[in-house]
């Protein structure tokens, strides 16, 4: 069965593996794909890993996710490889880097911060202040935010 | 960066010069000695919620040191036209060397620092932080003491919403101090800078008993309960007046000790307390003149002289 391929390969576009498994959806809600694109999506869910036990997959068509969104990706899965496919190969191998500092990937959750009012033009700014687990803190007020609050609160 | 947002922008050897700075500035701030460092140069008060002590030493530390103040309230201004602060800092920008700002919302002094590159002092963001009254109290303790390193401070009163004491715990910490926490159970100092500052190895203990406290006392910095920041007036009656010292509760006192407190004061000081060697506040709110005189120095480059003579 772990021989057997699940999905079939793509031609163009990225497959994220070694994604932790049972993660998939929140890599799909924090990469936009969900929302913003119709691009077909495949995704593999709890298969057996030698390198996790058990992983999640994502085969995304007809987009190439730049590097912006590949860090977004960090957070969630800081050990995911990524391969940029073209016409059924693998064109480029990306690696995921969690910044320090994540710039408009999601909003302050304080009611009470500068940022609230929509029409202030500087970004939105979380500094990363831990890895494991993630926990970041808005670089103006400071307010704390963990993985589940970054997800709800994307932009 | 010469900007002052919070604390952490100053390293303990950039405080201590400060503090320096300020002992010899102090004549200067008196008015006994007339020393025209930043002539010229012109600050623009930014406050967008009201300060009597904060807005007027920070006028009288500029003036003293020859400069001018622009002095701003969100009353009557394009703000209440709905200007972000954005643009209004850009024109600050456009009009002064240097910007303090008080401001209700939490993060706005970093958002202004982040907006414009003259150099910005924090004088208070919503419940954040309010790092040039750290100084001055920083000042205030080493005046008495000499050192900070080993002394018991009590901190009492509001240590949910206050921004005052959550700067100064920090600093505090840094170098050396124990902390007593004093508060009732619905206004203790917020888990997560309790948890913070215990994970850079402080000594605290927390309590809801004041008299307890302060026979082992160095410092104990009383604090106002803000009826502003309750949502019902029933919840704010449970802790009023929780908390008072007077002249006679100065008899259990170690020698030495000091009673501060960032003011305004309502019934926590009694006003016996006023004359006896223990009480420090009015002396503190002095200190804000020479503190703040030696961080407007420090932010505009400006060296103060090793001897400050008439």
């Amino acid at each position: 069965m772990s021989e057997m391929r699940r999905v079939t390969a793509i031609c163009n576009g990225t497959v994220i593996d070694h994604i932790p498994a049972g993660h998939a959806l929140q890599v799909i809600k924090m990469l936009r794909i969900d929302t913003n694109r119709s691009n077909p999506v495949s995704l593999v869910m709890n298969v057996p890993s030698d390198k996790m036990g058990r992983k999640d997959l994502l085969k995304i068509e007809d987009l190439e996710l730049n590097q912006e969104e590949l860090d977004r990706l960090a957070l969630i899965s800081p050990n995911a490889s990524v391969a940029i496919i073209r016409n059924y190969g693998v064109a480029e191998k990306r690696v995921v880097e969690l910044a320090e500092e994540l710039v408009n990937v999601a909003r302050c959750t304080f009611s009470n911060c500068i940022t609230q009012n929509p029409r202030e033009p500087l970004p939105q700014k979380l500094a990363l202040y831990s890895r494991d687990p993630i926990e970041v803190r808005c670089y103006y007020c400071g307010r704390r935010q963990d993985l589940d609050d970054i997800i709800d609160n994307l932009i | 960066m010469s900007d002052v947002v919070t604390m952490d922008d100053l390293s303990n050897e950039e405080i201590l010069s400060i503090l320096e700075d300020s002992v010899r500035l102090v004549p200067v701030a008196r008015g006994a000695v007339h020393l025209p460092l930043l002539e010229g140069k012109v600050l623009a008060n930014m406050f967008y919620e009201n300060s009597t002590r904060t807005r007027m030493s920070f006028e009288t530390a500029m003036k003293r040191l020859g400069g001018s103040v622009l002095n701003f309230s969100s009353i009557g201004t394009s703000v209440a036209k709905g200007e972000t602060l954005f643009d209004t800092m850009q024109m600050v920008e456009g009009y002064a060397d240097i910007a303090v700002i008080r401001h209700p919302r939490q993060g706005a002094a970093q958002y202004s620092a982040d907006a414009i590159d003259i150099p910005i002092l924090n004088a208070g963001d919503g419940a954040g932080n309010h790092p040039t009254q750290t100084m001055l109290d920083l000042f205030t303790i080493m005046e008495a003491h000499g050192t900070i390193e080993g002394l018991n401070v009590v901190l009492v009163g509001d240590l949910r919403y206050g921004r005052t004491v959550h700067s100064l715990s920090h600093a505090l910490i840094r170098f050396g101090a124990e902390l007593t926490l004093v508060s009732p159970e619905t206004l203790m100092m917020p888990d997560e800078i309790v948890n913070d500052l215990r994970a850079s190895g402080a000594t605290i203990s927390e309590s809801t008993d004041l008299v307890a406290a302060i026979p082992d006392a160095d410092v104990i910095y009383m604090t106002r309960i803000q009826k502003e920041r309750f949502p019902d007036e029933d919840e704010y009656a449970k802790v009023a007046g929780i908390y008072m010292l007077g002249a006679k509760d100065m008899d259990d006192a170690k020698d030495g000790m000091i009673v501060m407190h960032p003011l305004p004061r309502v019934s926590e000081l009694h006003p016996s307390l006023d004359s006896t060697v223990n009480a420090r506040y009015f002396q503190q709110a002095f200190n804000g003149v020479p503190t703040r005189m030696a961080l407007l120095c420090r932010s505009l480059g400006v060296e103060v002289p090793e001897e400050v003579k008439k």
